[in-house]
C-alpha cells in the first residue's frame, strides 16, 4: 500500500482526473506528433505552437492509463514557455531519470513537480507509460512526421 | 452472494463446498501447482490470468525433468536406446492427444509450436492451395489476432476476400447471418471455440453444420477451450482444430494441429527440412514423408510434447465436465459479485460463457487496476487481449480480464473483490 501511494501520488491522480491542456489544440499550432505504446494501447497526440524558438502553446489528445495521462499533463505544464532547447533538455533529463540512464544528467535541469514521476521507477512494467508522452514531445520538437512508439 | 449449496450439506465458506468428484476432489488441486505457493509482493498468489497461460502441475514439471534426466535423445533417427525411448515417448504423447480430442487416427495430430503456428500452417498450405483470386474466407469479429492476421496475409497473397461474422453487443456471434455469407467462393471458415477476450462459447457445432452443408471446411481455434471444455473432434466434425499446450497446463512451445486425414494428405508441406522427407535427391524428385511427419520439419519440441502428454494425463484424473462445472461456478459467483460494484461493467454477457470475465471499472484504466491488484498478489490481464477488432466493435480501448483455471477457488475471487475495493479507494476516494 505504501509503495502504491508513491506511484499514485495525489498529484498524479489529480492530473489524471483533470488533465491540463487535454483535448486542446493551441492557437497557431505548428508542431504535431503522435505515438503509442503497442503493449498496452496507450495513444497520444501532442500539439505545440512554437514561435521564435519558444513553446508558446501546448495541447494533447488521446487515451491511456493514469500514469501516461498524468505524465503528459505534467509535461505540457512544464514545457509551456520554455525554449525548444530547454524542453529537449527536460526530455533527456527525465528520460534518464526514469530509465536509469544518467548520461544526460545535468544540474541545469529543474524537475520541479515532475519529480513525482520518479515513483514509477519501482514499477518496471510501467516506465514506458510515463515516458510515452515525452517521446511524442521530443518527436514534435524535432518535427518528426512518423508516429513514435515506445518499442 | 451465490454460495454453493452442495447436496444436503451447507458449508460456511464456498471454498469448502467445492464440487465433489468421483475421482479427485478439486478442492485439493491447488496443491499440485507449486508456483501457486510462491508469494507475490509478500502475499499468496492469486492467479487469474489463465487465458494468457496456465500454471503447470508438479507432474508436468516432473515429466520434463525425467525426460531430460533419463531419455533425452533425438527422435526418429538414432539406433541407440535413448533415441528409441525418446521416440516412443514422443509418439505416445501424440497418441494421448489423439485420445484427448477423440481424433480417429494419431496421424491426424501434428505437433507445432502453438495455436498461432497451427493457423499459419493451415493458411500457408491448405489455404494457399485452395484459395484463388476472388475467393472468400470467413472469420468472426471476436477472434484473437492469431486467427485474423494469417488469413489477412493469405488474402493479400492470393487476392482473396476476408469476411467477418458480426458480433452482437453482448458478445454473441450473429450466426443467422452465416447462411447469407456462405457461398460457392467460400473456401474456409475459421472461428474460435471460446473467445479469449470476453469468454463467449461460440455455437461451433451449429457453425460447422452450416458450413459442412455447403461443403466449406472449418478451422476451430480451440486455444481457450481444451483446458476447460471436453473436445471431441469427430462429434464436431470440423476439418481443423488447433490449440496450444501452455493454455492447458503443459509447457510453452508445444501445440497441436488436428486435421482430418484426407485433408492433411492433400496439403503441401509447410517447411522443408529433416524428418519431413523419405528421400532427398538432386537427381530425382525429393519424396516427402507420411503425415503427420511431413508437417514436422526439423527436430521438434520433444520435451514439450512429452510435457503435453503429462498435462493430458493430469487432466484425465478429472472428468472434463467436472472441470467445466467447477469453473462455471466460479464464473457465476464472480459475475454476481462483480455486478454488485456499481462502477463496474462486465464486457461480454453472452448466454454461454467459459470462465473468463472482462470488465471496465468506471474510467479507471485497466493498467492501473492491474498494477494495484498485483501489489496484492493478484495476477490479472489488462489491455486489448490481442483482439483489437473486438475492442473496436465494442468501442473500448482496453479491459481488465480475469480468467479461471481448475485450481482457482472462491477465496481467489474474494481476494479479487477486496483488491478492486482497494483500486476504488485509490481512484475514487470519496
Ligand atoms: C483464442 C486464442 N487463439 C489463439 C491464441 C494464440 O495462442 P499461442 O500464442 O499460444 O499461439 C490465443 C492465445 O492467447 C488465444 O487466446
Amino acid at each position: 500500500m505504501n509503495e502504491l501511494s508513491e506511484l499514485y501520488e495525489e498529484i498524479i491522480l489529480d492530473h489524471n482526473k483533470n488533465p491540463r491542456y487535454f483535448n486542446n489544440i493551441p492557437e497557431g499550432s505548428n508542431r504535431t506528433a503522435e505515438g503509442d505504446n503497442p503493449l498496452c494501447g496507450d495513444h497520444y497526440t501532442i500539439h505545440l505552437t512554437v514561435e521564435n524558438g519558444i513553446v508558446e502553446g501546448v495541447g494533447f489528445e488521446g487515451s491511456g492509463c493514469a500514469i501516461s495521462k498524468a505524465s503528459a499533463s505534467l509535461m505540457l505544464e512544464s514545457v509551456l514557455g520554455k525554449t525548444e532547447m530547454e524542453a529537449t533538455e527536460l526530455f533527456k533529463g527525465l528520460h534518464g531519470m526514469l530509465t536509469g540512464d544518467r548520461s544526460h544528467e545535468s544540474d541545469s535541469v529543474e524537475f520541479g513537480k515532475l519529480e513525482v514521476l520518479n515513483g514509477v521507477c519501482k514499477y518496471p512494467m510501467r516506465i514506458k507509460c510515463a515516458t510515452l508522452a515525452w517521446h511524442v514531445l521530443n518527436a514534435a520538437l524535432k518535427n518528426t512526421e512518423q508516429a513514435v512508439t515506445t518499442e | 452472494m451465490a454460495y454453493v449449496n452442495f447436496k444436503d450439506k451447507h458449508y460456511h465458506h464456498p471454498d469448502e463446498a467445492m464440487i465433489h468428484s468421483t475421482t479427485v476432489d478439486l478442492m485439493y488441486v491447488k496443491r499440485d501447482f507449486p508456483i501457486l505457493y510462491k508469494p507475490v509482493h509478500n502475499q499468496p498468489l492469486v492467479y487469474l490470468d489463465n487465458a494468457a497461460t496456465t500454471q503447470k502441475p508438479q507432474s508436468v514439471i516432473k515429466a520434463l525433468y525425467s525426460y531430460y534426466t533419463s531419455k533425452n535423445a533425438n527422435i526418429h533417427r538414432g539406433v541407440h536406446s535413448l533415441s528409441e525411448q525418446s521416440t516412443l515417448a514422443y509418439e505416445s504423447a501424440r497418441e494421448k492427444v489423439r485420445q484427448f480430442i477423440n481424433a480417429r487416427d494419431a496421424k491426424e495430430i501434428v505437433f507445432v509450436k502453438g495455436a498461432t503456428e497451427a493457423i499459419n500452417l493451415v493458411a500457408q498450405t491448405f489455404g494457399k492451395l485452395a484459395v484463388k483470386k476472388g475467393d472468400e474466407i470467413i472469420v468472426s469479429e471476436l477472434e484473437h489476432h492469431s486467427n485474423i492476421v494469417p488469413w489477412q496475409i493469405l488474402c493479400e497473397q492470393n487476392e482473396a476476400i476476408l469476411r467477418v461474422i458480426p458480433m452482437s453487443d453482448s458478445g454473441e456471434l450473429q450466426i443467422e447471418q452465416l447462411d447469407a455469407m456462405l457461398n460457392e467462393r467460400t473456401k474456409l471458415l475459421a472461428v474460435s471455440h471460446v473467445s479469449n477476450a470476453i469468454g463467449t462459447i461460440n455455437p461451433i457445432k451449429r457453425i460447422i453444420q452450416k458450413a459442412n452443408q455447403v461443403g466449406v471446411p472449418v478451422l476451430i481455434d480451440g486455444a481457450q477451450a481444451t483446458a476447460h471444455l471436453g473436445v471431441d473432434v469427430q462429434a464436431l466434425d470440423c476439418d481443423f482444430y488447433v490449440f496450444s499446450g501452455h493454455k492447458m497446463y503443459a509447457p510453452t512451445g508445444i501445440g497441436v494441429l488436428y486435421a482430418k486425414k484426407k485433408i492433411l494428405e492433400t496439403m503441401p508441406p509447410y517447411q522443408g527440412g529433416g524428418d519431413m522427407i523419405t528421400r532427398v535427391s538432386f537427381k530425382s524428385k525429393t519424396v516427402y514423408n507420411q503425415i503427420p511427419h511431413k508437417f514436422e520439419a526439423g527436430t521438434p519440441n520433444i520435451g514439450g510434447a512429452i510435457g503435453l502428454g503429462a498435462a493430458i494425463d493430469y487432466l484425465s484424473k478429472f472428468e472434463m465436465n467436472q472441470i467445466s462445472a467447477h469453473e462455471n461456478q466460479l464464473l457465476e459467483y464472480a459475475t454476481n459479485a462483480l455486478q454488485q460494484i456499481p462502477e463496474l461493467q462486465i464486457i461480454g454477457t453472452a448466454e454461454h460463457k467459459a470462465g473468463i470475465i472482462s470488465f471496465v471499472l468506471d474510467d479507471i484504466h485497466p493498467h492501473d487496476i492491474g498494477t494495484i491488484l498485483d501489489q496484492s498478489g493478484i495476477a490479472v490481464r489488462a489491455g486489448h487481449h490481442c483482439a483489437m477488432p473486438l475492442m473496436e466493435r465494442l468501442g473500448i480501448n482496453a479491459t481488465t480480464r480475469v480468467s479461471f483455471g481448475l485450481y482457482n477457488t472462491f477465496t481467489d475471487i474474494d481476494r479479487l473483490l477486496s483488491g478492486l475495493q482497494n483500486v476504488l479507494r485509490i481512484f475514487k476516494p470519496n
